[in-house]
């Protein structure tokens, strides 16, 4: 239904390359129950992809395939030309695809500093002398994984509370320590699940303007789920759009919004 | 007939499946409070201990804190000199191990709501220390000897009985009352309490904090009331069991470590279930028993239930996490 | 008035990350070294080794082994008295089959024989968590004591089941064996423990460390954001098992002398250790010294006071050990689940802004 050239550019200006990671008639399971039907569509890169539906359409369960934490009964997922095997979610990590959640997974123990660190861990190979007797490659890299973290704070306006332990932090800081997280790893794709819920106006204000400087600074590819409709077609190049389980539309924010089975199952209900 | 080593066998079976009993009734008491509040009470065994400990003071009216007050005061107090009968002693126990369930909750886990499952498990290592040193303090260490009546020594009848199945060597199965009593016992203590969680209205609260604590506080069930009772109720199947191994082989500290076999059986059975304590236990009884006469005295040099039924449980464990009755666990982000 | 961090900037990123950024702090740190180093071997006695010191040190290093699995990595384990056992043995075989060999080489690869049966005994954490794996750990905790007791090859068939240490020398002085004098004692345990918060403190705060800590505060995520739990739990029961491996060869060859293992490494020395770090602190390598130091003075403290000073029995003022450890434990757990660490750090703050608190 999508036709376009290899990369094109968008109204305000940006490219968008050609198909990174291409889901491929995904379904997902549990016991009798499904999940995720018989779902295909793609990620190009660079672009701002949205994943919107009602609740329980399963837009959490695809943002978890996506990521390695649940493996589909059915279907391919194809990254960066190739298909993925079946995979442990760290490994999904380790071929740059970064993530935040939904309920917040901060390291509740630890500072802001070291959870946006643990964004570098992959980046980090340091062998286990050269940690124990802080020598050499360990304390070397210490300082350039370091000054990559405090760029991330600097860019997310969170410079000031990187030695605060994280569990003292409001809801809104923290989202936002989770999206530095995430971005530290310097991921190929980021995925944010729910980045605005539970925020009011201002603070769904700053994180846009934070996606699409992300976007935009580092060119880094984003899907994202989102509940608030407004701010989906605000920011994003293309929707999926899911409900119970199936994929109901696809296309630009202007596509989506003339769709008449989208009206029917969403928007017509949750905005009139 | 049968050959003499099977029969030997089954003998030893019999005898684990009794003391499989008693892990279970330890167990029991671990399922009550787990269910109910989340804590995995490792000072179960202790509670035991600590019951038999008040049951035979009362019995022989000793002066509590006596060796305590002999220090300070340089006072010779030992005994009141009356002997309470063991009825009404164990019902004075049964008031005591209710007051100390209050104080449990009132002291200890009213402060720790809400703290992850490991902290509270600490806290009833903790508890364990406590009770344990506050129960040779007040009733001083020796060993004591616990008799209620209950009937003791090999049934000869049994043995005769049974004493045709094998050749001239073989004189019939050896099966200790006592053991026949605790079983008897614990599968009626079973019976109560699933008809005290079935039936009564204190019951079906109890089964609704255990099934989610906030609904069973929307609708109005005091939460502390229910974890006073479930203490309570722990308090008094600790107090059997104690009663039923203490009368075997007297009340002393070994007596606590029972507790420490109970947590194999819960992880067979999984933490949650009640049927699944009662196989669990029974499972390690006889496996542990017979390992030993077959594989652990033979040829390990023997004293294996040392550890046969951790590493029966460890095992299991790898293989299917949630034991054998337990919920499957669904892990979600 | 002293202690303060004001004007002290950190203007690097090396400098930021070091163990002690407060100039003060560091200076005591120096301090300390010197009094442990350059002093007390002139002046410690019998007494002050055998009762405090060299226990304290010994402790201490099985704590911070105990703590990086705990408190670092969030994996409960109760089988430190059969691990400590294991480093005994180790050290014991090594010493009697290779008596030529220094006995420093004979400690440091007992703690690696510990690692590594102690990596085995972690491998069902991969399956099972929280309380299911610390009840796991009591079958390693049962087992091996009743490996070390059953089977003669371990006790080189001697007739009573113990092991003794023979005499062995370092520099051509005696650390082990009943001769040993008070300071060569306290000396290599104090260098094992020097080593062991060293390498602790650099590993907690680096790659790894984050890696156990992201495994112990949310598992999950830890592993979606790249975190392979396998290696990271590993590395910590490996990590853990080297120090606590450490500490029973030094309990056994410097401390005891002669060891029965049901007495000397019972299911009662995993809940030692374990209280030291719950009420020293989880997951703070200071912690587990406080921790040490208070469950070791604490015995000696209430003797001295009950037995010595007000002429109780011992057993009496022994139960009365039990209700304060135990009471303790709860208080800590209630009102400071940090430990004694987080009371010191609280102290600090207040004294950093001492006299004026605003």
């Amino acid at each position: 239904m999508f036709d376009q050239p290899e990369s094109f550019v968008t109204s305000d200006g940006r490219t968008i390359g050609g198909v990174m990671m291409e889901m491929k008639n995904i379904t997902l399971r549990f016991g009798g129950v499904v999940a995720i039907q018989d779902i295909s569509f793609d990620i190009r890169e660079g672009e701002i992809r949205a994943i919107i539906g009602p609740n329980g359409a399963g837009k959490s369960s695809m943002l978890n395939v996506i990521s390695g934490f649940y493996n589909p009964q059915e279907g391919e997922v194809w990254y960066k030309g190739e298909r993925r095997p079946s995979m442990k979610p760290f490994e999904v990590a380790r071929q740059g695809i970064a993530r935040t959640f939904q309920n917040i997974a901060l390291f509740e123990g630890m500072s802001v500093l070291d959870n946006v660190m643990t964004g570098r861990l992959n980046h980090m190979k340091a062998g286990i002398l050269s940690q124990a007797f802080w020598y050499g490659s360990a304390q070397r890299e210490e300082t350039e994984n370091r000054e990559v973290v405090e760029r991330v704070l600097d860019f997310l306006e969170i410079q000031h509370i990187r030695k605060t332990p994280v569990s003292r932090l409001p809801y809104g800081l923290k989202k936002r320590v989770e999206l530095a997280r995430a971005l530290a790893a310097d991921p190929k794709i980021l995925l944010l699940d729910e980045p605005m819920a539970g925020m009011n106006v201002e603070e769904k204000e700053d994180m846009s303007r934070f996606i699409l400087d992300v976007n935009d600074e580092f060119g880094t590819t984003i899907a994202l789920i989102e509940h608030d409709m407004s701010v989906v077609m605000d920011i994003s190049d293309r929707v999926v759009v899911m409900d119970y389980g199936k994929k109901i539309g696809d296309g630009t924010p202007k596509d989506v919004r003339s769709n008449q089975a989208v009206i029917d199952a969403y928007l017509g209900v949750a905005h009139d | 007939m049968f050959p003499d080593q099977f029969l030997f066998g089954v003998e030893v079976m019999l005898n684990g499946l009794m003391a499989g009993v008693l892990y279970a009734l330890v167990a029991l008491g671990f399922v009550l409070i787990f269910k109910a509040s989340g804590i995995f009470n490792y000072a179960q065994g202790v509670m035991a201990l600590f019951g038999a400990l008040t049951l035979v003071g009362i019995m022989d009216g000793q002066v509590p804190f006596a060796h305590l007050i002999n220090s300070v005061f340089g006072t010779d107090v030992h005994h009141f000199g009356w002997h309470v009968p063991a009825f009404l002693s164990i019902l004075l126990v049964m008031v005591v191990m209710v007051g100390l369930a209050w104080c449990v909750q009132h002291f200890i886990f009213r402060h720790l709501v809400g703290q992850e499952p490991i902290i509270l498990f600490m806290a009833t290592i903790g508890l364990a220390y406590f009770m344990e040193g506050f129960g040779d303090m007040m009733w001083n260490s020796e060993i004591k000897k616990l008799d209620i009546g209950i009937p003791q020594g090999g049934s000869m009848w049994i043995e005769e009985a049974t004493s045709f199945l094998g050749g001239t060597n073989f004189y019939g199965f050896f099966i200790d009352k006592l053991e026949i009593v605790a079983s008897l016992v614990a599968i009626v203590l079973v019976i109560v309490l699933v008809a005290f969680a079935q039936y009564t209205k204190q019951g079906r609260a109890m089964r609704a904090v255990a099934d989610d604590h906030q609904a069973a506080l929307s609708v109005g069930i005091s939460l502390s009331f229910i974890w006073v009772l479930v203490w309570s109720l722990a308090g008094f199947v600790a107090l059997v069991a104690g009663i039923m191994w203490g009368a075997k082989s007297g009340v002393q500290f070994s007596l606590s470590l029972i507790a420490l076999k109970a947590l194999p059986v819960l992880m067979l059975g999984g933490f949650t279930s009640i049927p699944g304590a009662i196989v669990g236990g029974l499972i390690v009884g006889v496996g542990e028993k017979l390992f030993e006469f077959l594989i652990g005295a033979p040829f390990l040099g023997g004293a294996t239930e040392n550890w046969f039924a951790y590493m029966l449980a460890l095992v299991f464990l790898v293989f299917r996490p949630q034991g054998l009755f337990g919920e499957k666990i669904i892990e979600r982000v | 008035m002293f202690y303060r961090e004001s004007g002290d900037f950190s203007e690097t990123y090396p400098a930021d990350s070091q163990t002690f950024p407060i100039k003060f702090d560091r200076y005591r740190y120096y301090a300390v070294l010197v009094v442990a180093f350059l002093i007390i071997p002139f002046i410690i006695n019998d007494y002050w080794a055998n009762a405090i010191l060299v226990p304290f040190l010994i402790y201490a290093i099985a704590a911070i082994g105990l703590n990086i699995l705990v408190g670092y990595c969030g994996q409960v384990s109760l089988g430190t008295g059969g691990f400590m056992a294991v480093g005994a043995y180790a050290c014991y075989k090594l010493m009697t089959t290779f008596p030529d060999v220094s006995i420093m080489f004979h400690i440091l690869i007992s703690g690696g024989i510990t690692a590594a049966v102690v990596t085995l005994f972690g491998l069902p954490s991969l399956r099972i968590k929280g309380f299911y794996l610390a009840v796991a750990t009591l079958a390693a905790q049962f087992f091996l004591v009743w490996l070390f007791n059953r089977v003669a090859w371990f006790y080189n068939y001697s007739a009573s089941g113990q092991i003794n240490a023979p005499d062995r020398t370092v520099f051509g002085h005696l650390v082990t064996g009943p001769n040993t004098d008070a300071w060569a004692k306290y000396m290599i345990c104090l260098v094992f423990l020097t080593f062991a918060g060293i390498v602790a403190r650099n590993l907690t705060r680096g790659s790894l460390g984050r890696k156990w800590s992201a495994i112990r505060d949310m598992d999950i995520a830890a592993e979606i954001i790249g975190v392979n739990p396998l290696s990271a739990k590993l590395s910590a029961f490996a990590i853990s098992g080297f120090f606590i491996g450490i500490s029973g060869a030094l309990f056994f060859s410097v401390y005891l002398g002669a060891v029965e293992v049901g007495e000397a490494f019972g299911i009662q020395k995993s809940f030692l250790v374990l209280f030291m770090i719950i009420i020293g602190g989880l997951g703070s390598v200071f912690g587990s010294f406080a921790g040490a130091a208070f469950m070791v003075l604490l015995p000696v403290l209430l003797k001295n006071v009950l037995v010595g000073g007000l002429g109780w029995d011992t057993a009496l003022a022994a139960h009365l050990e039990f209700v304060i450890v135990g009471a303790l434990i709860i208080i800590f757990l209630i009102a400071e689940p940090h430990g004694l660490a987080q009371l010191w750090r609280v102290a600090k703050e207040k004294l950093r802004l001492w006299p004026f608190p605003h």
